[in-house]
């Protein structure tokens, strides 16, 4: 079984701000049927500045759930409703000093209790967009439904990519026959792609990139360069990270990579797969480095 | 405070006299029982006791029907993949929906490969349609597979009746009985079973040994293809210093037989009403009328299963639960979901699983233990409320993920 953090274990024994507030006025009640949690949470906004004067919650959950809450109702008390807005899962877990990955998805929860009990207050219908699939990489903690949609998205083939996109796979590797299972399925579902799929369908490796119909302008070659960075910058931001253009320079793209990128381990996964993605739009064999390779200009 | 163990149904304690009996396998005695010489021979000796102390217990009828294995998990395997590899013409299984994963992840893995899996389905208290199972003994069925008594609930299966029913049909018929051996008597000679798994650890010796049993005349394909150990049936060097565990194991569970029956079986009974009697909205799951001596699965409803345990192992008592937090995956535990349980008291499920090593002071001190915390979480959840759960009318309702 996993460990828990002292921190975790602090709050699980001790919960704080638990039970219910009579004065509430914005109530959030979230759940996971499946995974066998439910939180409501419970604020006291002052209506002229909008600060949370108090927080309370009750919760059917494991200690991680229960933890989560109480971490929750103390990190949004004195908050206004726009700040509080700001505090994402990660920052829950956070606050905790770390969640196994089996139990990041509690913190999700406590994400969306504070999302909902938010709408509630400003009368506005809340919308649970979060779908959980099984948990696949468990050092990343990548969930199935989460790779299938990328894999779907992006029409991905191998387990590297896969790797490159989300993460999944990255660490241990044991969850590599998971993710094949996956992209197995994806395949047999994708139309037009039984045995007789063409195979232009398959990705261009960086050793025979396809060759490009016309030679693009500089300007038409930047454009395609931040249309790919743009589309991988969700998946960064995902995970608190971002990545920017810093320059090109002949076959060398410079990029920022920014937040929980920079520094990150898996940082060379990120360009390697961010650098696949160049050499497929544009079409020409280019390298993908950070910013700081940059030469030093004379 | 001494911590107490209640979950002997995961794992047991090797007996100190087991301990005993299996260290001189790493020292003295630590030669390889197919050599020729004196080291080699004393070895042999001790394995084929063992055997004989295995056999006594399961009721087989000569020692040459055990087979030494890793684990359960390894016996469960070599006996469902040799029926589907003796028997090439066959291409089905029957089995449970509520079994280990050691044959429901096999079963899975089975049905990928193109086989053709069936799983019985269980009623409200865990028991099997027996007339289902009779619709679907056909010839193209290579094996049955039914657990002797569920590791979660204790429930017990009739697998004698329906070896019987299979054995009719030419079928053969396999049992995973790790759970059963040594807290049920078993009589393998006056039964139609063919193939049985059991495991060490479950019955107070070590990990890391498990046995087949496979009836004489059953054919047999081997998992382990080697050397000629276990007469050819699976290769590799015999872990001798366990095999003697097992034996010696094996020998004072048929001595506490007669306990497990009577005494734990009143221990197990005691917890059980002590907790019931005192926490409204709880029920035992399974069949209480047709299970094992030493288990009791309560459902706590509107609480969740590893918020009890931790502050169960806070003051020192050790139990596990059916929650799917506790396991790692998202879902509760499959045989609760199978039952029909609904999630506010699958999640809530905790197993008691009890020893001849458990004292009447140790028992009294859970039933004094497990009222107040199912309190304390109940005032947390939003499904309670004033000694009760939420009226109908006004009932905690989340938007679900």
């Amino acid at each position: 079984m996993w460990e828990y953090s002292d921190k975790v274990r602090e709050h699980f024994f001790n919960p704080r701000n638990s039970g219910p507030l009579e004065e509430a006025n914005g109530i959030g009640d979230v759940g996971s049927i499946q995974c066998g949690d439910a939180l409501r949470l419970m604020l006291k906004v002052e209506p002229e500045t909008e600060i949370i004067l108090d927080a309370h919650f009750q919760t059917f959950g494991c200690g991680s759930a229960i933890a989560s809450s109480s971490a929750l109702t103390e990190m949004v008390k004195g908050k206004t409703l726009d700040e509080a807005l700001k505090v994402s899962n990660q920052d829950i877990a956070d606050f905790l000093d770390g969640l196994p990955p089996e139990k990041m998805h509690c913190s999700v929860m406590g994400r969306e209790a504070l999302q909902a009990a938010i709408a509630n207050y400003r009368g506005e219908e809340w919308h649970d967009d979060h779908e959980e699939g099984a948990l696949i990489c468990k050092c990343f903690a990548i969930d199935a439904v989460m790779i299938e949609d990328v894999v779907k998205a992006n029409n991905l083939n191998t387990v590297e990519e896969v790797t490159f996109y989300t993460k999944a796979g990255g660490g241990c590797a044991s969850c590599h026959e998971g993710i094949e299972e996956i992209l197995a399925k994806v395949k047999a579902e994708r139309p037009g792609m039984g045995e007789t799929s063409p195979p232009a369908a398959c990705p261009a490796t960086p050793e025979a990139p396809k060759p490009p119909t016309k030679k693009l302008s500089i300007v038409e070659k930047i454009a395609k360069i931040q249309e790919v960075l743009e589309s991988v910058r969700p998946m960064l931001q995902r995970d608190h990270g971002d990545v920017e253009l810093a320059d090109v320079q002949g076959k060398k793209i410079y990029v920022h990579l920014k937040g929980a990128c920079s520094g990150c381990m898996m940082e060379a996964a990120t360009l390697g797969g961010i650098q696949q993605k160049m050499i497929e739009t544009l079409g020409e064999l280019v390298q993908v480095l950070p910013a700081s390779h940059m030469p030093v200009e004379a | 405070m001494n911590p107490i163990y209640l979950d002997n149904n995961a794992t047991t304690r090797v007996y100190p006299s087991v301990v005993e009996a299996m260290l001189p396998f790493f020292t003295e005695h630590f030669g390889n029982a197919s050599s020729i010489h004196a080291f080699g021979s004393e070895v042999g000796k001790a394995l084929k006791k063992a055997r004989t102390q295995v056999q006594t217990l399961l009721g087989a009828e000569h020692d040459s029907e055990i087979i030494f294995t890793s684990c359960g998990t390894e016996s469960d395997s070599t006996a469902i993949l040799s029926a589907l590899k003796a028997q090439p013409e066959r291409n089905t299984v029957i089995t449970t929906v509520v079994e280990h994963p050691a044959i429901l992840t096999l079963c899975d893995w089975l049905e990928k490969e193109g086989y053709i899996v069936h799983k019985l389905k269980v009623d409200k208290k865990g028991r099997l349609d027996i007339d289902e199972y009779k619709s679907l003994l056909h010839d193209r069925v290579a094996i049955v597979s039914v657990m002797w008594a569920n590791n979660e609930t204790g429930t017990i299966f009739p697998v004698e009746e329906m070896a019987a029913l299979a054995a009719e049909k030419g079928i053969m018929f396999h049992t995973d009985a790790v759970q059963a051996v040594g807290k049920l008597p078993i009589d393998l000679k006056n039964t139609k079973i063919d193939m049985l798994s059991l495991s060490g650890h479950k019955l107070h010796a070590p990990k890391g040994i498990g046995v087949l049993y496979l009836r004489r005349g059953c054919r047999f394909r081997p998992l382990l293809r080697g050397g000629h150990q276990e007469r050819g049936r699976r290769a590799g060097t015999e872990n001798s210093a366990s095999i003697v565990a097992l034996g010696a194991a094996c020998e004072l569970a048929m001595q506490n037989m007669a306990k497990e029956n009577t005494e734990v079986k009143r221990l197990r009974d005691k917890l059980e009403k002590g907790i019931l009697a005192q926490v409204t909205h709880a029920f035992p799951t399974g069949n209480p009328e047709n299970r094992l001596p030493n288990t009791s699965n309560i459902a706590f409803e509107y609480v969740e299963g590893e918020a009890i345990l931790l502050l169960l192992n806070k003051m020192g008592i050790a139990c596990s639960s059916g929650s799917a937090c506790t396991s790692g995956s998202l879902e509760p535990s499959h045989v609760m979901r199978a039952m029909g349980i609904p999630y506010t008291a699958a999640h809530g499920t905790i197993r008691f699983s009890l020893s001849v090593d458990n004292t009447e002071a140790e028992i009294d001190r859970v039933i004094e233990a497990v009222p107040p915390i199912i309190a304390q979480l109940r005032k947390l959840s939003p499904y309670w409320r004033d000694g009760g759960p939420v009226s109908a009318e006004e009932a905690f309702a989340p938007t679900y993920a």
